[in-house]
């Protein structure tokens, strides 16, 4: 095997020569932007820590930045809690269940993020569809606050987010093997036992990865809570876009994105540490 | 255990109406006779897809859409091919880590993106250009499409390519003959996927475009933040369409490449 005829191998510098371009594009047009945005908030209007200050002594941003925490947080378990039983059914159901839950879990993946939420604005409008039908069911009398809240917020989230939650979750579970539950029942556990203590926990990895994955990508969310969202639901994407279109201020703008994504950094390396990056990648 | 599968099934159920009932609205509105927001509509009409035609704007919007996403989904499938290739059949020292560094755009947050783009490009005149935005929109779509065509690559056997090689192949005419073939279902599937993203793709070129290059979902985020307009739910209908046979495409590319294997 190791003796191959010499001709029969690519050059060394063959990959590197491949992957050149990438690196230099990834340089360029991400590294050094990305970089430059956040040296502005050690450098705007002028060298030194005041726009860290200036969060930390402004009670409005700091709530914004715990209000972003907080959305972002309720929305992992619903997403994982409807996320869970779909994974599920995808691993352990029959082929053409999982087809058909891929293709549909791939629909908010493949859809227009903007144009989802659009529809959901309408969805859930006071005298919108939900609301009507709610009432023509006889299941509320008066219209529900549906939107311009937390609950339009989460509504509007959690439809973008579950392919983020299920395709972990369908990895780490169809390396289950199916026999152990049965096993652990005809051992005298009850469902519930043996879903807790045999299932659940060779699930954890994904269950994990979907968490890190839903809570990180929701930190960033700007067009959600813009559209679906009261001024109590404001992100931290709102206000970057704020500091620089409105108040033209860069340097709170790069502070409050170095922020965002040192939150971002310390939880992948976490979930990398716990479970390993490599092994929740599809 | 009876009731758990009942439950089961009843989360999907919930789930696959959670997920398509926004789009089903949608749909239903744009065909909507009135100019305000009613469910069900009083009537129904094509006007808002005739405004829609009729209506330079949006028109020039869909103009500049196709023209980024053409070139944005061909370059960025060419650079994510070739670094998956690099990376899964190189050896080379740091894949693991080069790996995540071009899978990084997906975890930073767009509007971190877009607004060093914009910093970037004020002192090199790109802002307000086709060719600056169709640079971020390649940012965007790279590592989706690194991350499809890696896995796929993986999943190849190494010993085809050896094989060639032993018959005498050169490693480019192995690459060529053995490995793109059977390789072609991703990198065809990822450029979709590129594609779609490119054309939703707001927050980068709202930052970077300007009031005359406007994409789709800038012009639709400039006309959904002020009175209900029906014309959106038009577009937006189209956008789903759009999607969803993009999706049925590489759901069916997909399966094609499965029953080889």
């Amino acid at each position: 095997m190791e003796a191959r005829p010499s001709h029969s191998r690519a050059p060394d510098w063959a990959p590197w020569a491949l992957l050149l371009p990438s690196l230099l594009v990834m340089l360029v047009a991400f590294v050094l932007p990305v970089g430059m945005l956040l040296a502005r908030a050690f450098t705007q209007p002028e060298p030194g820590w005041q726009n860290f200050v200036l969060l930390w002594e402004r009670p409005v941003y700091l709530q914004v930045l715990w209000n972003t925490v907080l959305i972002s947080a309720a929305a992992t378990p619903v997403a994982l809690l409807l996320g869970y039983p779909v994974a599920h059914a995808m691993a352990h159901g029959s082929a053409r269940t999982r087809r058909l839950l891929t293709f549909l879990v791939l629909v908010p993946f493949w859809t227009s993020l903007l144009v989802r939420s659009f529809a959901t604005v309408i969805l859930l409008q006071r005298r919108g569809p939900l609301n009507t039908l709610l009432m023509n069911i006889g299941l509320i009398d008066a219209p529900l606050p549906l939107i311009y809240n937390l609950t339009g917020v989460l509504l509007g989230a959690v439809q973008t987010l579950l392919p983020f939650v299920i395709f972990p979750l369908y990895s780490s579970m169809k390396r289950i093997d199916p026999s152990l539950v049965p096993a652990a029942l005809t051992m005298g556990a009850g469902p519930v036992r043996a879903f807790l203590r045999v299932y659940l926990p060779l699930s954890l990895p994904g269950l994990m990865a979907g968490a890190t994955f839903v809570f990180i990508s929701m930190l960033g969310y700007f067009v959600i809570p813009a559209l679906l969202g009261g001024p109590r639901q404001t992100m931290v994407g709102q206000l970057i876009q704020d500091q620089i279109s409105q108040l033209g201020s860069w340097g709170v703008a790069g502070a409050l994105s170095f922020i965002l994504l040192a939150i971002t950094a310390i939880l992948l390396s976490v979930l990398n540490k716990l479970v390993g990056l490599k092994a929740v990648a599809r | 255990m009876r009731p758990w599968r009942a439950l089961r099934v009843l989360v999907c159920t919930l789930v696959a109406i959670y997920l398509l009932a926004p789009l089903v609205v949608v749909l239903i509105i744009s065909f909507s006779s009135a100019a305000f927001l009613r469910f069900p509509p009083p009537g129904y009409s094509w006007r808002w897809y005739a405004n829609l035609l009729n209506d330079p704007a949006w028109m020039d919007a869909v103009g500049v859409s196709l023209r980024v996403l053409v070139p944005a989904a061909l370059a960025s499938t060419a650079l994510g091919t070739a670094s998956a290739v690099a990376l899964v059949r190189g050896r080379m020292l740091g894949a693991g880590v080069i790996g995540a560094f071009l899978m990084a755009p997906m975890v930073v947050p767009s509007i971190i993106t877009a607004a060093g783009l914009y910093i970037i490009y004020r002192g090199l005149g790109l802002n307000g250009t086709l060719t600056g935005m169709v640079i971020g929109h390649i940012i965007i779509t790279l590592p989706y499409v690194f991350a499809t065509v890696a896995s796929a690559l993986r999943s190849l056997d190494p010993r085809l390519e050896a094989a060639a090689a032993t018959l005498g192949a050169s490693p480019v005419t192995a690459f060529r003959r053995i490995t793109l073939p059977l390789l072609a279902p991703a990198v065809l599937s990822s450029l979709l996927f590129a594609m779609v993203l490119s054309f939703d793709e707001l927050i980068i070129s709202l930052f970077v475009g300007s009031a005359r290059l406007r994409t789709v979902p800038v012009q639709i985020w400039s006309n959904i933040r002020g009175d209900f307009d029906p014309t959106v739910a038009a577009i937006a209908s189209l956008c789903f369409l759009v999607a969803l046979t993009a999706l049925a495409l590489e759901a069916l590319l997909r399966r094609r490449n499965g029953d080889r294997e």
